[in-house]
Formats: C-alpha cells, structure tokens, sequence
C-alpha cells in the first residue's frame, strides 16, 4: 500500500512539474497541448517520458527549448530520479534520440542542428512574446469589469493581487502575467504599477488603446500557431490510432462509427 | 457564381488552388510522405466535419472532383491555380505546370495556370522562365522559398539570383508574384517565411504585383506594416478563411487587423484548394459580421461591398479580367462530367 501512494504521488509530482513547461511559441503548457504522450515512474523510481510535437517540421529550436525546459522539470523532481526523454516522429528525431543515449546535452545536440541560431535571443523573444499575450489579456480583463484606462494603469501589486475574475482568459493569465513581471523586474517595488511596457516604461492612460492594438498583433500571431497546432496534433493522435480494418480517423471525426452492439453470447 | 440569399450573383475568383499528387506511389522519401499528411492535418483540422475526405482521396483526387469542388457544387468562376514543384519531395512533382495544365485544357475559361522556378537554378531558372512564357503564356508564379533544393533548406527574395529572375519576369509582363509565406512547417536556423524579404522585392520591382499568400500568418503585425508601405504588396486569405468556422472571433480579429492596415482593395480570395473547398469558404465569409467591439476598436466594417471586392474584384483587376466578357464566355461553355 505504501509502494502504491509513493509512486502516486511521485506521478502527480512529475505531472505537475511538467505542467509548469511552456511551449515557448504559443506561452500554453506542453501537457495543456497534449505534447508529452506518455509521463511513467517505474517501479524503481526512474522516470520514462514520450515526447511528441505536431508536426515532423516544428522548429528544431522550439522543440530543443521545450525538451530542455523538460529536462529542467525532471532535475527539480524531489527523489532525483534518473530519466529517459524520447523525441517521436520529428525530422530530427533520431539525432536527438542517438545524442541522448550517448549521454550529450541538449546544448550540445541541438548546437549541430541549429547553426548560427542564437537560442538565448530566441528565448529572451518568447519571454516578450508571453509577457504581452498575458499582460493584453488582464488588461482586457480590467476593462470589461468597467475600471477606467486611469485606474487600471495606477494599480500596483497588492491591488492586482485581489482584483478578481469570472472564469475565463483574464483569471487564467492573471497569475501568469503575475509571473512574467517578477520574472521579467525582479527588483520591482511592491507599490509599483504592474502595468508597464516590456521595457518597464509606463503606459499614459490617453494611450492604453493603442498599446493594446500592439499587444493584440502579437497575440494573433501566437493564436494562430497555437490552433493549428491543436489541430494538427489531434489529427497526428487519431492516426496513430488507426489500425488496418478498424475504423479510421475520418470515420471517427464524421461520427461514422457505431456505437458497440451489445455481446450477443 | 455565388448567388448570396438576398439573389445577387457575385463573381468568385479563387486565388489560390491545386491539383497535386501527394499519393504514396509519387513520394520519393519521409519527406513526401510528411508533406502531404502535414496538408491533411490543415484539413482535418480546420474543416467543418461534413466537409472531410477520405486520406486517399486527399492524397491524389481526380480532374473531375477539382470541377465539380470548384466550379459546380463550389462557387468559383476563375480559379488560380498554382504550380508548387516539390521535386525533393515527389517522383513527379507535387503539382507542376504541366499536371495544372492538363487539368486546364478541358475549361481553358475557367483556369488560369501560374508557373513556378527555383532562382537557385541559376541560368537554368532564367531559360524556364521563357518556357513558362513561351509555352503557358503565364501572367503569374508562385514562389515557395522553403521549397529544398539539394543542400539548400531555403531562399529569400532579395537574393542575387532571384532579383535575376524577377528582372526577367517584368520584361515578359509575368506581374504577379505569388509567394507562400505562411504557417511555419520547414524552417532550421534559417527563417525561410520570414516576411522582411518581400519588403525590398515590392520596393525594388515596382511593375510587379507581389501576393503574399496566407498574409504572412503568423507574421500578421509584419505584413500589415510592409503592405501598408507598398502599394503593389497584397494578401491571400488562404488558410487564414477557415478559422472563420472553426474560431470565428479569431478570424474577425485578422480581418479587422487587413481591413484596417491593408485595406479592402488588396485582399485575396483563396481557398487552397484541395486543403479546403471553395463552396463553405464563400458561404460562411459572406454571411460573416465581424464581432461588434472588434469591429468599434479598429473602425472597420467588412460590407457586402468589400465582400464582393475580397471573392473576386480585387483578383479580376490584377489579372485583366474583363468580367461582363468572362460572364458570357462562362455561359457558352457549360460542364460535362462523370456522374458521381
């Protein structure tokens, strides 16, 4: 019995540190986007994780950023664990697999794929990216409540803190925006405004509309990666499914499949 | 035609279609293989569900299935139809000219063909050029920069040897360019979809008209600002239209953000045919509002007006479409097709 509790919570441990990895491009969890297929302890505690993007083309680099954020995760897991992270079905599957077992790093695997690629500034961008989408959705949030571009614009942490929310984007990027800007100023005063720009500029309240067409460019844009990655990895998990003869993935999507008859013996 | 429900016949130019062979006896490599399930997937995923094929039939369908989906149970009266080679990819190509010629020949009325080259073929590219005139009479290519080519995982449009090819296109008054910049789906360390390239070409090649299919998504914000700037840099709705079924708020923010930058004179049709079909595209669009604060935010209405201009005007124009003439020509030659 005890066995049985230890490795359930070791499985919500390693489910919730995953959880806590972004696809950098669409600033959503990977678990939230369905990218990690299998997450197992074993019985000797070492951890075995299937990894799988939606297409065979993502972007080498997205995919270095997500597996190294991966990894980070797993170091932090409390009974240390040794692991296995498998790539699946990505143009560069093998490379990233043959260099793993040969125990190299990320950085160094990914060093020979990317080229001149410079990942730091690839991941400081991505930084912006989130930071934006989360802080266009409070800000929208703010404004539907009926707060004054004024108010919003003068409310600093402790404020912040207890403004509320119905269910919906603005509750779910309130405490991601919070994040993103103690991340991002972490020497920030407490009774600072919480809104400001990326470069830690204050945003006049006769602007704010503006500011937030910018904001909403940038959301569009990751908007639209995010759905057709939905998309495309639903349709790349249903045609893993398929099997010859069983129905297959248009049948199930059409609603074409009957339901179970009832056993006749 | 579209006949909208009040009884106005609107002209439909579809701006960007195909007639591919993506079939497993075609491919060459992985590479093909993934290419095409990548396609599938769009379609999968953005399709309302009544509206879904079969994979093998998605992977090669027949000349008269193009008709039928586009010009008889679809809307469309002209359709683009664009030549991507693919010859890394597939035996034969993904779609040549001479497959969408073919296709053409039976309703030479209701196509146009557009070419395609590879700059980095060097002279080779120039010599295609004259055929694609010489034998096609093209009055349009379409560009895929992150189409491989031997060691090559892409091309920008402001390379030497491309500027050398555009030169030649504006002296045989092939006008436009159609370039594929658009979801992310080949890129290494080299951004080959970038958008900034387009920026120098329009700038540089005053005479040519450069369509940048799929706006740039999701490259929005850079596009909308190198269209504004250039008066001869326009944008294909192509992958961009579904989303008005699948998130139809989201597709009300893109159009607002073109209609606001761009402006309604320079937006295009497509429905990049076979990934989705022409016949929901139009229906849904021309039924579509544009939500009310979106709409207030940015001072923008997409009127029946603007419709019209987007399905077929704005094409009709690039093109040298005379539509009075085009209606009649239509009218006297009618389909003849398999039953199904």
């Amino acid at each position: 019995m005890a066995t049985a509790s230890v490795s359930g919570s070791r499985k919500n441990e390693l489910w919730r540190c995953l959880g806590e990895v972004n696809d950098p491009e669409l600033d959503e969890p990977i678990t939230e986007m369905g990218f990690v297929e299998r997450a197992e302890v074993t019985s000797d505690g070492s951890v075995d994780i299937d990894f799988r993007l939606p297409t065979y083309w993502c972007s080498p680099n997205f995919a270095f950023l997500m597996l190294d954020g991966v990894r980070k995760a797993l170091d932090q897991l409390s009974w240390s664990p040794a692991y296995r992270v498998k790539l699946h079905d990505h143009m560069f599957a093998e490379e990233v697999n043959r260099g793993m077992e040969a125990g190299k790093t990320f950085g160094d695997i990914f060093a020979e794929l990317a080229e001149d690629q410079d990942l730091g500034a690839l991941r400081e961008t991505f930084r912006m990216k989130a930071f934006k989408r989360r802080q266009e959705a409070v800000l929208r949030g703010l404004r539907q409540q009926g707060l004054t571009d004024r108010e919003i614009l003068e409310m600093d942490l402790p404020v912040y803190d207890v403004a509320g929310f119905e269910p919906g984007e603005a509750a779910k990027q309130k405490p991601r925006y919070r994040a993103a800007l103690l991340e991002r100023f972490p020497d920030r005063r407490a009774y600072d405004p919480v809104f400001v720009t990326w470069d830690g500029e204050r945003i006049p309240p006769t602007a704010l509309t503006g500011y937030l067409g910018e904001l909403r460019g940038v959301r569009i844009n990751m908007e639209f990666n995010g759905a057709l990655c939905r998309g495309l990895k639903q349709t790349r998990y249903k045609e893993l499914d398929v099997v010859d003869g069983e129905p297959t993935l248009v049948d199930f999507i059409m609603d074409r499949v009957p339901a179970r008859a009832a056993p006749t013996a | 035609m579209f006949r909208t429900p009040e009884g106005k016949d609107i002209f439909v130019v579809d701006g960007h279609t195909h007639f591919w062979d993506g079939s497993p006896e075609n491919q060459k490599n992985i590479h093909g293989k993934q290419f095409i399930e990548c396609f599938y997937a769009y379609h999968t995923g953005l399709s309302p569900k009544d509206q879904l094929w079969e994979k093998s039939k998605f992977e090669k369908y027949s000349a008269d299935d193009l008709y039928r989906d586009l010009f008889i149970d679809g809307p469309d009266d002209v359709a683009i139809v664009q030549s991507t080679y693919l010859k890394d990819f597939y035996k034969n190509g993904f779609n040549t000219i001479e497959r969408n010629a073919e296709v053409a020949k039976r309703y030479p009325q209701r196509f146009i063909v557009n070419g395609a080259f590879d700059p980095r073929d060097g002279e080779k590219a120039l010599e295609y050029i004259h055929f694609l005139k010489e034998t096609y009479d093209v009055k349009g290519v379409k560009m895929y920069t992150a189409e491989w080519n031997g060691a090559s995982k892409g091309w920008k449009l402001t390379d030497p040897d491309a500027y050398k090819c555009f030169e030649l296109c504006d002296k045989l008054g092939i006008r436009n360019i159609h370039v594929h910049k658009g979801p992310t789906i080949i890129p290494l360390s080299k951004d080959a979809f970038d958008v900034h390239d387009v920026d120098h070409a329009a700038t540089d090649f005053q005479n040519l008209n450069w369509i940048v299919e799929h706006c740039g998504l999701p490259r929005l914000d850079d596009f909308c600002w190198i269209a504004t700037q250039e008066t001869n840099v326009y944008g294909g709705l192509a992958v961009a239209l579904p989303f008005i079924h699948s998130r139809p708020r989201y597709f009300g923010e893109v159009i607002a953000e073109l209609l606001f930058w761009i402006g309604p004179e320079k937006i295009l049709f497509g429905s990049d045919y076979a990934i989705w079909t022409p016949r929901w595209l139009v229906e849904k669009f021309w039924a579509y509002q544009i939500p009310e604060d979106i709409a207030a935010e940015r001072g923008v209405q997409l009127t029946d007006e603007i419709k019209e201009k987007i399905l077929g005007l704005n094409a009709a124009r690039l093109y040298n479409i005379d539509i009075e003439a085009k209606k009649k020509a239509l009218a006297s030659s009618p389909f003849s097709i398999a039953a199904e």
